[in-house]
């Protein structure tokens, strides 16, 4: 690789940055996205704080002595009759009187019975925990939306932007001029290059938000529990994005009019939609989620899910990156061939055989 | 020298280049014409290495070129093209330095070009939203933008203005006095012929003339005059070895070799008043017409 195509590859990159920061779509969408991260980090720790220090207001009679008043908010009462006014205005939820019982009290609600008394006043058997550390399931489903929204999101939309500057080339004709100046090869490169930074940066600024919104929110163990599956996260999505850039862009260029950019990349959207779609559904079934680990479509969100579950072994990782890594190579390769073969062709729809034949 | 020696390109079945071969000396304009399908753009595509010829070769100097040489190239293609949203200087600049330009000459071309070409004012504006002519002139500016060592340009005046085809004329003779050689296609003969050094014809993907514009047009079929006189002609038609072709009242063109026209002239000073006498050198359009026929 000589320098001319080095610095040939830079320029159309760098041309294809400043176009993407250019447009205002593209900075309403970046923000768009981070804003979803943060809003749902701050919702779900005020949820979830909420839910910590509830408390149910009750009242008790004098004299009336409870085997344990946690959860509890308790109002006292001079007589039965009070409490039980209490309860009708709404004060409370329950009330405590004293009765014959072999518990020497009984618990009066309005119209069903309050659980959440019962429940406190309740003699639990000790529990022990044999996995202290697992994770709550809501915890893990969040967080499988939250790879999941993040991938589907920076995949399309930079997809898409690559497959429409791809496109935009061949209509305006530009391209003759671009082809007549650096090798075809040099713009892919530059535009999968340049479109991949973009993405990587705003994937970089996602999880940055999502750090520091933790710490502000006082979820700073959150962090531990999610840093390094997030950061594989980021290293996974910065080398498969090449993957679906190169797709996008080999797609893209079999057409020469913006309106048929979406028929063409609908095979590349589907495989984005799908894993996607399957870290959604079926992210607690071990088994899609080892196979979607392993792929290199699934990988940059089934591999940190499994990360953040704690069921990868340390190699594993490291195997499926170097198996998007490969993948890459192959898909650059064989794109760069129908990326070149079609270029010049504009007019109808290239089909793949003719592009790969050359 | 660029030289095109034996170009032939096969699509399919069909071979639309076969055997093209002919140069542009440094420092000519040379006008590239023929009919719609000729091979013009294919044979300039080749040339620019956007396109890859089944057999032949091109040379400058009789060193045949590789990418490294051809970026060196200038060329504005058939169908134009430029990035809609993007400033006029900026791209400008964006083509030069793709061609290898470093960035601050890069900036400076730009700045005189956009100055020669009357773009000054433009400079900050999208391309999208310049006059068509202006976008024109930007497309010039582009194949410029380098300092190509040699032009080659698919039709640079169609679509421009009468006004801008002058200050593009302009750059281009420019460019040819330096040494640049320039090769341009016109179906505009007109033009042609006003601008161009040497001229070559293609038709049907071979060449059919290639050569100084002079020659060309001096050689083409038989020698021809103009007479002119007061008095009627018609004593011409009996003259031997003269073919009429036009005849009106004092006013006759005819073919004949050179001595039976001095001869024809001696008889008319002899019969009256001679208005003008002249050889007539074909137009190119006349030119053209016969070889592709």
């Amino acid at each position: 690789m000589n320098g001319s195509f080095v610095r040939s590859v830079r320029l159309v990159a760098a041309r294809e940055i400043q176009a993407r920061v250019r447009s205002k779509a593209f900075v309403v969408s970046a923000g768009i996205l981070v804003l979803m991260v943060v809003a749902s980090i701050v919702v779900g720790g005020v949820v979830g704080k909420a839910t910590a220090g509830d408390t149910t207001p009750v009242a008790v009679v004098d004299g009336v002595t409870l085997p344990t008043s946690r959860g509890l908010d308790v109002t006292e009462a001079p007589t039965a009759a009070a409490a039980e006014r209490l309860v009708e205005s709404g004060d409370v939820d329950a009330a405590v009187l004293p009765s014959d019982d072999p518990l020497g009290y009984k618990v009066v609600g309005l119209d069903d019975a309050p659980a959440d008394v019962v429940q406190a006043l309740s003699v639990a058997p000790r529990i022990e925990l044999l996995d202290p550390g697992a994770i709550p399931g809501g915890l893990i489903y969040l967080v499988a939306l939250a790879f999941g929204v993040v991938y589907f999101a920076s995949a399309v939309t930079f997809g898409q932007s690559i497959a429409q500057s791809v496109v935009e080339e061949k209509s305006t004709r530009v391209v003759e001029i671009l082809m007549a100046a650096i090798p075809a090869r040099a713009l892919l490169a530059g535009k999968v290059l340049g479109n991949s930074v973009m993405a990587f940066a705003q994937i970089v600024a996602v999880a940055i938000a999502a750090a520091v919104t933790l710490a502000v929110t006082g979820q700073d163990n959150m962090f531990t529990v999610l840093g390094p599956s997030m950061l594989w996260f980021v290293g996974f999505f910065a080398i498969g994005f090449v993957l679906i850039a190169s797709l996008f862009a080999a797609a893209a260029v079999l057409v020469s009019r913006q309106e048929d950019v979406g028929s063409v990349t609908t095979p590349v959207m589907m495989l984005v939609m799908i894993p996607y779609i399957l870290i959604i559904v079926a992210y607690q079934n071990p088994t899609i989620l080892g196979v979607m680990s392993f792929v290199p479509f699934s990988a940059p969100i089934g591999m940190p899910m499994r990360i953040f579950l704690g069921t990868a072994e340390w190699w594993e990782p490291v195997l499926s990156l170097v198996i998007v890594a490969v993948s890459v190579v192959l898909v650059v390769v064989v794109g760069a061939r129908i990326y070149e073969n079609a270029l010049l062709r504009t007019g109808g729809r290239v089909k793949l055989a003719e592009a790969l034949r050359g | 020298m660029l030289t095109i020696d034996g170009v032939t390109k096969r699509y399919g079945d069909r071979r639309v280049l076969d055997d093209v071969t002919f140069t542009v000396g440094d420092g000519r304009l040379t006008g590239f014409v023929g009919g719609n399908g000729a091979g013009k753009t294919t044979t300039m595509r080749i040339l620019i290495g956007v396109l890859q010829a089944d057999t032949g070769s091109v040379s400058i100097d009789g060193t045949a070129i590789g990418p490294s040489d051809r970026r060196r190239f200038g060329y504005m293609p058939e169908e134009r093209g430029l990035y809609p949203k993007m400033p006029v200087a900026e791209q400008i600049t964006y083509f030069a330095r793709l061609h290898g330009v470093d960035k601050r000459t890069a900036a400076d071309r730009t700045t005189d070009l956009l100055d020669r070409l009357g773009l000054a004012q433009h400079a900050g504006d999208p391309v999208e939203k310049l006059s068509l002519g202006n976008q024109q002139r930007v497309q010039v500016a582009a194949a410029l933008a380098h300092d190509p060592e040699v032009l080659v340009l698919d039709e640079p005046f169609s679509g421009l203005d009468p006004m801008a085809v002058d200050v593009v004329l302009a750059v281009l003779r420019e460019a040819a006095a330096r040494g640049v050689p320039v090769l341009f296609s016109s179906h505009q003969l007109d033009v042609v012929e006003r601008l161009c050094d040497d001229v070559v014809v293609i038709a049907d993907g071979t060449i059919r003339a290639a050569g100084p514009q002079e020659d060309l047009r001096r050689h083409a079929g038989p020698p021809a005059w103009e007479l002119l006189v007061e008095d009627d002609v018609a004593w011409l038609r009996d003259e031997p070895g003269v073919a009429i072709r036009e005849f009106d009242g004092g006013y006759a063109l005819f073919e004949a070799d050179d001595a039976t026209a001095q001869r024809v002239l001696q008889r008319a000073v002899q019969h009256g008043t001679v208005g003008s006498f002249a050889p007539r050198v074909p137009r190119l359009s006349e030119v053209f017409r016969e070889v592709v026929r």
